[in-house]
């Protein structure tokens, strides 16, 4: 084993490279699931109000963000970008892919969130004379939002993970900065445990604050 | 009082409404009674504008309904309405499925809202299920919740449609008796119902409705007892 000196063994500053790349996870996923969840919701209600004929538009156009695989996207998009004059970085560019890719995902559950109260509860809180945006504001919303944060949180446990895949542009994302340090350690078991570790740590807060929300709004 | 005066209206090529013609005094209470489709309920839905209409026109306190500078959601606060199916607002308890109008439509604060949905509530007999999910009450028990509901918003008429018609018989009679006590305080309401008894108890007119039309209207006494159309002598043989 004479080429081992060039590989050195995992050291205690390496934890801090680790920790700046999940920090860059963190912050991709965040905007990914914030501006997506965002813009979700207006596509979804958007999808809920106009039927057949947002199903043969945006319907489709979400449909494409859904079911073509990620990592096509983010390449697609990487290169396409500069010719209609963007000329995009790779964070921001796998930024804009994710928060579409999470916005399709999350409008399919919003609609199905906005299905959850029938129409005759709806007219019933119009026929009290609730406005269109207060029937929306607090009858469809909050039973909605009851019916569907499970999947929501599946949503963006999903895109924590998935935001692993803008390492293909060359982000050092968590999994991208596991794979250089493997590469140069040669430690594949312990730096694998480690950033797992990480992926949990980010994931935790999401999947513990839903189980609590989920507790808290049980009303039958 | 509520006019209706020549209302037509159409589901596509199904003609519904053709050319109904009823007056509600203040105070009065009217029953409808007729066959299934034929055009009871969508009358009730225009009534408080939850139904457009083709032509012809609907005043409530001389406010015309359908006229384009009419403020709907203020109208409706003036017009309660009681459906076949309660509705409840499941995330909500009892207290505060009352309340919640009376806060965000009618602007009270949050302690004055409370206390009319408690005022309200005890009004229907519920007052010990404030703190109760709807989903924990019997069908009866949240149809009077849905009548509380209405009532919170204090309006001059009721509307109700169909009402015990999904309820276990054994839970009919505790309904049927709040109309009994609102009909007793001097509301004015129309009351759609395949109970002949009760409308032949509370109702100052009948009316029955027979393929979008009112083919006969007056006191029960006429209508139900000794009616003049042989249209409405059918109908109640078969209802019997
Ligand atoms: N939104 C709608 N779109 C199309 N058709 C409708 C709609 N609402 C009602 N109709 C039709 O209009 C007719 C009258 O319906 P309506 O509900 O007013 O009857 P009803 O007298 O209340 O009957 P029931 O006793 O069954 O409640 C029916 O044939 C019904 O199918
Ligand atoms: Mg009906």
């Amino acid at each position: 084993m004479g080429s081992s000196s060039v590989f050195t063994g995992f050291q205690f500053s390496d934890l801090g490279f680790l920790a700046e790349a999940a920090g860059r996870t963190l912050l991709i996923s965040a905007l990914a699931i914030s501006i997506g969840t965002f813009l979700g919701c207006i596509f979804g209600w958007i999808l809920s109000v106009t039927r057949v004929v947002g199903d043969a538009t945006l319907g489709v156009v979400l449909d494409v963000f859904r079911s073509v695989p990620l990592i096509i996207q983010l390449i697609l998009f990487y290169n396409f970008f500069p010719i209609i004059g963007f000329d995009l970085n790779p964070f921001a560019a796998g930024t804009v892919v994710l928060v579409f890719y999470t916005s399709a995902l999350v409008a399919a559950v919003v609609r199905g969130g906005i299905s959850a109260t029938p129409s005759a509860t709806r007219r019933a809180a119009r026929s009290l004379g609730m406005t269109y945006w207060q029937d929306l504001r607090y009858i469809v919303w909050p039973i909605g939002l009851r019916a569907v944060l499970p999947s929501w949180a599946g949503v963006a446990l999903g895109v924590l993970k998935d935001s692993a895949l803008v390492s293909v542009l060359g982000y050092v994302e968590l999994l991208r900065a596991s794979q250089i340090l493997i590469t140069r350690t040669q430690e594949p078991f312990l730096i694998l445990i480690i950033v797992g570790a990480f992926y949990f740590a980010l994931s935790f807060p999401i999947s513990r604050l839903t189980a609590r929300l989920e507790r808290t709004w049980q009303y039958d | 009082m509520i006019e209706v005066k020549g209302v037509r209206k159409s589901f596509g090529d199904l003609e519904v409404l053709k050319g109904i013609d009823l007056v509600v005094e203040k105070g009065e209470v009217i029953s409808v009674i007729g066959a299934s489709g034929s055009g009871k309920s969508t009358m009730l839905y225009c009534v408080n504008a939850l139904e457009s209409i083709d032509s012809g026109h609907i005043i409530v306190d001389g406010v015309d309904v359908h006229s384009r500078d009419t403020n709907v959601n203020r109208l409706r606060t003036n017009i309660g309405m009681v459906f076949q199916q309660w509705n409840s607002f499941p995330h909500l308890t009892t207290l505060e499925n009352v309340a919640l109008a009376p806060r965000i439509v009618l602007g009270k604060s949050k302690q004055e809202a409370l206390e009319i949905a408690r005022k309200q509530l005890e009004h229907v007999g519920l007052v010990d299920k404030l703190d109760v999910y709807p989903s924990r009450m019997s069908g009866g028990q949240q149809q009077r919740l849905a009548i509380a509901r209405a009532l919170a918003m204090e309006p001059n008429y009721m509307l109700f449609d169909e009402v015990t018609s999904a309820l276990d018989p054994e839970l009919v009679g505790e309904v049927l008796d709040t109309l009994r006590l609102l009909s007793d305080e001097g509301m004015s309401m129309i009351v759609v119902t395949h109970e002949i008894g009760f409308a032949r108890d509370v109702s100052d007119r009948v009316a029955y409705f027979h393929e979008g039309k009112i083919e006969e209207l007056g006191p029960p006494s006429q209508v139900l007892d000794n009616p003049e159309s042989q249209q409405t002598r059918k109908f109640l043989a078969n209802v019997r």
